[in-house]
């Protein structure tokens, strides 16, 4: 039987089971937030699973990531242990962070991830130096950076987009048009409200992709890493994309209406792709039946980890804000 | 020059000996790189780096667009992908610019991250007044860096500082800001063939005495030794304390000569009001308030904004014959 998709079985698996990740993962999290294990803000990034999960692909170890603080989709699909993430919500020593950054702030250094950061369009710049750092170390690598279109209103956008196709540097700049900037329809807040294109103008590769189509999002990663390996410079990719969830568990949304909440639901990545995937005969109900099994018995054992998991002691309060002399060359 | 460390003393001036630190610096470390506006061609926009772009060349000496965020926030990229930056920016005020990236992100992604990243980048501003360069060129903020946690703030006043505080801001792990006065960039003297690195901890004695203890930084140490001498002649025997680091403040320095002297002024071309002559005062206060003679007071600018003409300029800023007034009313009561 011929398959209309164009991967492999191993590889079609692989993306599904890493969206259902996070979606389940952020659900729990939902859950957790509600018995106040998890505090703060808390932004979820369901119904944009496919973009994190296909991005990913296309990096190698040695790439850095920063993004936004709707992260958790991220951070997972980066590499970041499940139960670090979860222990960082809950506050706790066992945290990626230590519980000092949160839901917002998730770093890891093994990973080259690089935050959350929770000033719109504030990590972009630092995924420029971290690109000019490569550049001038001569290493191909890729620095990825995620943001919302938000953050097409802030200087720090314009500024970044500009130096790094100015030097040429090896940025991968991943627009994540969900329509919202917090409660702010792209329409109230952009005279242009076609980001790719004030991308371009910039003069450097540019590129709307289907956000909820996770191969799609993969495909076009992948052509964006070859060119910036290839030394051509940075790359704009703009994912049309949709939030299912309110900006935060505080929202009421009242700036939306549910027609349309429901109308993008239709187009859900997780459901989208699974139908795909059993048309082509190239999955069964069993395989997405056994991946939902496999992603709960992670959350359980992440839950697990983060309720066991030790408070910081408070005496370590000031610690982290230098560096401690001799831990760092 | 500076890598041929030779015997002796030559004439240099604060610019040259800044310069002098920023060569040396490129020299010894490849990771080491300028960038900023017109730091190149142009060769800075007080002449600190003239010449460094020929030497050097446009890879290691970066002239940006005016673009303060990004160039300030790839600085701390940059340093996060294994460079040693010095970023320029052309004056304290631009700096409001770039606020974001040294508050939001040099200062916290230690502590965010739970110690795994570090950012050892050095950036360095001009700041302060006196130059007729008015509202938008001339303001003494550096008080707000003071105020935050995650970085190092440090204002060179000798040429010795000038000359030296780089070396070590760069070797350190975490951000350090660099607060170069524009009045002192023309000041000449003579320094040491082999001048080098120094501490950036430190406060230091720059004139003893048993009476007062002024306390000052960066532009103000001149006209508050220029008052030392005066009030020496009139029988005040002032000690000065040059800052030297702004943050973090070295209290010891300042408590050992307060407790000596048992009266305290500050002098800061900042303004008043929040100032960091406030911090140094509530610091005396907290813990030397019972070794104290006479009430503590201040020198700061007047509350206005930096004016253009030149006797209103003069007429705002801190200025010796203020200081000794001031020392003086602080001795007040001996004279009734």
């Amino acid at each position: 039987m011929t398959t209309v998709t164009p991967i492999s079985q191993a590889h079609a698996l692989e993306l599904l089971q890493g969206m259902v990740r996070i979606r389940r993962f952020e659900e729990k999290c939902a859950e957790l937030y509600s018995a106040m294990k998890i505090r703060g803000f808390l932004h979820l990034y369901i119904g944009e699973e496919a973009i994190a999960v296909g991005v990913m692909q296309a990096l190698r170890p040695e790439d850095s990531v920063a993004a936004t603080y709707r992260e958790h989709g991220h951070a997972l699909a980066r590499g970041l242990s499940m139960g670090s993430v979860m222990a960082e919500m809950y506050g706790k020593l066992e945290g990626c962070c230590r519980g000092r950054g949160g839901s917002m702030h998730l770093f890891d250094a093994a990973t080259r991830f690089f935050g959350g950061s929770a000033i719109v369009a504030g990590g972009i710049p630092l995924s420029v130096g971290l690109a000019l750092a490569d550049k001038m170390q001569e290493r191909a690598n890729v620095n990825a950076c995620f943001f919302g279109e938000g953050a097409a209103a802030e200087g720090e956008f314009h500024e970044s987009i500009n130096l790094a196709t100015l030097w040429k540097l090896p940025v991968l700049f991943l627009c994540e048009n969900n329509r919202y900037a917090m409660g702010t329809a792209l329409e109230r807040s952009e005279s242009e409200t076609d980001i790719h294109l004030k991308a371009q103008s910039y003069g450097l590769k540019s590129e709307v992709v289907d956000g909820m189509d996770v191969i799609a999002v993969e495909q076009a990663a992948q052509r964006a890493c070859d060119a910036i390996r290839n030394g051509e410079g940075p790359y704009f990719l703009e994912f049309t994309t949709y939030r299912f969830r309110p900006h935060s568990m505080f929202d009421p949304e009242l700036y939306r209406e549910k027609a349309e909440v429901q109308a993008w639901k239709e187009k859900d990545p997780i459901k989208l792709f699974s139908q795909k995937l059993l048309a082509d005969g190239l999955i069964s109900d069993t395989d997405i039946s056994r991946i939902e099994a496999k992603v709960q018995d992670e959350i359980t054992a992440a839950v697990e980890y983060a309720e066991a998991g030790q408070w910081e002691a408070v005496e370590d309060l000031q610690r982290y804000v230098y560096s401690e002399r001799g831990h760092h060359e | 020059m500076s890598n041929q460390r030779e015997s002796g003393t030559g004439e240099t001036t604060y610019r040259e000996a800044i310069r002098a630190a920023i060569r040396e610096a490129m020299l010894e470390d490849p990771r080491v790189f300028l960038m900023g506006e017109d730091v190149g061609r142009y060769g800075g926009c007080y002449a600190v780096s003239k010449g460094l772009y020929e030497e050097f060349g446009p890879e290691r000496v970066r002239d940006t667009p005016l673009s303060e965020s990004v160039f300030v926030g790839a600085g701390i990229g940059a340093a996060l992908g294994g460079m040693r930056p010095i970023v320029e920016v052309m004056s304290i005020n631009f700096s409001l610019l770039c606020m974001d990236q040294i508050v939001n992100n040099a200062a916290t992604i230690q502590h965010m991250s739970g110690g795994q990243f570090n950012i050892p980048l050095v950036i360095r501003m001009a700041t302060g007044a006196g130059l007729q360069l008015a509202a938008q060129h001339s303001h003494s903020l550096e008080v707000l860096y003071a105020h935050i946690p995650g970085i190092r703030v440090v204002a060179p006043a000798t040429l010795e500082d000038a000359r030296g505080m780089l070396a070590t801001a760069l070797e350190d792990p975490d951000p350090v800001l660099i607060f170069e006065h524009a009045g002192l960039y023309n000041r000449p003297g003579q320094i040491a063939a082999d001048a080098g690195a120094v501490d950036i901890d430190r406060a230091v004695v720059r004139r003893k005495g048993e009476d007062v203890t002024l306390i000052t930084y960066g532009g103000s140490l001149y006209k508050t030794l220029d008052a030392a001498a005066a009030l020496a002649e009139q029988g005040i025997h002032a000690e000065v304390i040059d800052l030297r680091s702004l943050r973090p403040l070295d209290e010891a320095t300042l408590l050992d000569s307060v407790r000596r002297t048992q009266r305290a002024v500050v002098v800061d071309e900042g303004w008043r009001s929040g100032s960091l002559a406030a911090e140094v005062m509530a610091r005396i206060s907290e813990q030397a308030f019972y070794d104290l003679d006479a009430p503590l007071a201040r020198v700061c600018s007047e509350e206005v904004p930096i004016p253009y003409a030149k006797h209103m300029e003069q007429a705002a800023l801190p200025q010796t014959e203020t200081i000794i007034n001031t020392v003086k009313k602080c001795f007040g009561d001996r004279n009734d």
